[in-house]
């Protein structure tokens, strides 16, 4: 791997080092080795992700970010099982996995609550096919949904709730299974701003506070920066890693970082990466034409 | 565009109306049929293309109460009137097969009053009745083997491709076409009616099923696996609750193709039931009656339709689609 070109924070910062070097103890929850995947198409295959290579800690965040279409979507349905690898494997706590379960929790970009189901049962749902009985499923159920704050609302259904709301129970469902990693592919992709930036707040006071390993998929690098220790950047065409990037951002986080110089530091370097400068650049500007005598006295016409 | 928005309402594409509106729409829907019906039938000159005799006048073979085509009635009045004989009378009138409103109206009740002319005759209600019981014993059978074989070939591409071509074939067969085969097979009576509404609904049933069902969301059966769901768990906790709202739909559909067959049905081996009662009054010309008997089928299908769309928004409080319709 390429070292890091931004200025190093990590050696500025001796707590913020030592968070790194406790995490690189921990164990290993997740190790993804040489993992490739093809889609056959019209014209032969496609490849869309090749040779991915990261492991996640325990506890630990991880964010993946990428333009879109590169992958992101397939890499992690392959690490819920819902979709096969075409090379590689996934080892969780060191065994291979093979097929969905329980112990991969997943919350999607689209609202997959149970439209049947009240919020109490659609988190109980995971428990209930554990083999947990229904009292027990229930009271579990209604810590978890205490957890993301949603307790008035534990008998209404998902049709109900708000976009944000939403998602919180999905987190909560996903959870109350008990999976050894939450994998989140653009959870608040379709929320508006303010609720997104709430969102986010809340998913890291819920990850403080309960044993869970994270990795969460996003195109938002400001989103990337503000949760995650580490962010796994990948490339398109076809979908590699081009780097693993540990974000210095001291924890605990708050908005107020967003104009940290470790923050602007890091969200310069991810934007090199994402959007890195070509030479064809003129090609991006629109052709413009002029149809109209624009200019006026406060933006003068040419 | 505010100033002008609530009179504008009806003219924009899938705009709710308000409530005021909506009920007077509705109504208007029934009223302006009927209220058409009685221009026709009780305006003269809008159509009235006969003339009933009420005084024959001159003409030997004019009897009182006799029905007949304007321009004949004409050219014998002409021809009296030439030959200074006395002029014939008659009041303009519809045809027989046009009964006015209020005469079908007296007809829906002496049929529920007065007991048949004939002792073979049976009352509207029973005859009524006779169909309903094979109408829905049709649509049961049908459906206890068309909705669990379709909710599977919806969710299991082996089940589909075993099943859905054969079905697919079949559902082109004219179900009435098995007529005489269901007579020799299942006797004269309620059989073969039952098996010909059978036919008709079935197969389609099983397609119609199978293709909602694979209309369930899959990231629902995703986000199960996810949650350790396991093969028949998600047939039975996922894909069944699923689909659920949307099948009660497709079946209040079906039910009325089934209505549809019931005349076909009807006719075959003794005709029986409401189509019989029909035929018959037709062919005493008693089209008061018909048109009762049309009326009375008309107002079951409308009323039973909303008693299941009524129990459905009970049934699946979740289902923001059906409380809508
Ligand atoms: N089921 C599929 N069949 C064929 N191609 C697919 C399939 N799923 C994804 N792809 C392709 O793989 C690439 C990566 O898609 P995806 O993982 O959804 O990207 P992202 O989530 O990063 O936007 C895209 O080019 C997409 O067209
Ligand atoms: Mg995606």
């Amino acid at each position: 791997m390429k070292p890091l070109v931004l200025p190093s924070y990590l050696d500025q910062d001796p707590a913020v080092k030592n968070r790194f070097d406790a995490l690189k103890q921990r164990d290993i929850i997740l190790d993804v080795k040489n993992l490739g995947k093809k889609f056959p198409s019209k014209n032969g295959e496609v490849t869309a992700l090749k040779d991915i290579n990261f492991v996640t800690h325990r506890r630990e965040f991880v964010c993946v970010i990428g333009p879109s279409g590169c992958g992101k979507s397939t890499l992690i349905r392959i690490l819920a099982g819902l979709e096969s690898a075409s090379s590689g494997e996934v080892l969780l706590d060191g065994k291979p996995v093979s097929g969905p379960g329980p112990d991969r929790g997943m919350v999607f970009q689209g609202y997959t609550l149970f439209p049947w189901l009240t919020v109490k049962k659609n988190v109980m749902f995971g428990l209930l096919n554990q083999g947990a009985s229904v009292v027990h499923a229930e009271s579990e159920a209604m810590q978890w949904i205490d957890l993301v704050g949603l307790e008035r609302f534990a008998d209404n259904y998902p049709d109900q709730l708000s976009g944000g709301m939403k998602q919180r129970v999905a987190i909560a469902r996903a959870l109350a299974a008990k999976p050894r990693i939450l994998l989140m592919d653009e959870p608040f992709g379709a929320l508006d701003a303010q609720t997104r930036a709430k969102m986010q707040a809340y998913l890291l006071e819920i990850w403080r506070n309960i044993d869970i390993t994270i990795l969460f998929i996003t195109h938002d690098l400001d989103e990337a920066i503000y949760l995650a220790d580490r962010i796994l950047v990948l490339k398109a065409n076809p979908g590699e890693v081009h780097e693993l990037i540990e974000v210095s951002v001291p924890r605990p986080r708050n908005p107020e970082q967003f104009i940290s110089p470790e923050f602007l530091a890091t969200r310069k370097r991810l934007d090199e990466l994402i959007h890195p400068p070509s030479e064809d650049d003129d090609d991006d500007k629109l052709n413009m034409i002029r149809f109209t005598q624009a200019g006026d006295d406060i933006e003068p016409n040419e | 565009m505010s100033n002008n928005k609530k009179s504008k309402k009806w003219l924009e594409p899938r705009v709710e109306l308000p409530t005021a509106q909506y009920r007077l729409i509705t109504l208007a829907s029934f009223v302006l049929p009927i209220l058409i019906w009685c221009l026709v039938s009780y305006v003269p000159f809008i159509w009235h293309p006969n003339v009933q005799i009420t005084d024959p006048g001159g003409v030997g073979y004019f009897k009182e109460g006799m029905m007949l085509k304007r321009e004949v009635f004409d050219t014998e009045s002409a021809k009296m009137a030439s030959e200074s004989k006395a002029l014939p009378h008659g009041i303009p009138a519809n045809p027989i097969y046009l009964p006015a409103p209020d005469e079908v109206v007296r007809a829906l009740y002496t049929s529920f009053t007065t007991e048949p002319q004939r002792r073979s005759e049976q009352w509207l209600h029973e005859s009524l009745w006779h169909s309903i019981t094979v109408v829905f014993t049709a649509f049961f059978l049908s459906s206890i083997i068309a909705v669990p074989l379709g909710i599977i070939c919806g969710t299991y591409a082996a089940a589909s491709r075993l099943t859905e071509p054969f079905v697919e074939f079949f559902r082109y067969l004219p179900a009435p076409a098995f007529g005489a085969l269901a007579v020799a097979v299942l006797g004269i009576h309620d059989g073969p009616k039952i098996a010909i509404i059978f036919i008709g609904t079935f197969f389609q049933q099983v397609l119609i099923i199978a293709n909602t069902t694979r209309k369930l969301d899959l990231s629902l059966l995703e986000a199960a696996l996810t949650l350790g769901a396991k093969r028949l768990q998600l047939l039975f906790k996922v894909v069944i609750p699923g689909v659920l709202p949307e099948l009660y739909r497709d079946q209040r559909i079906l039910l009325g193709w089934a209505w549809t067959y019931l005349i076909v049905a009807e006719l075959i081996g003794t005709s029986s039931g409401i189509t019989w009662f029909i035929t018959q009054q037709a062919r005493y010309k008693n089209f008061d009656n018909v048109f009762a008997a049309i009326f009375i089928i008309g107002v079951i299908g409308l009323l039973s339709d909303i008693i299941l769309s009524r129990l459905g928004k009970r049934l699946f409080p979740w289902d923001k689609s059906s409380n809508k319709a």
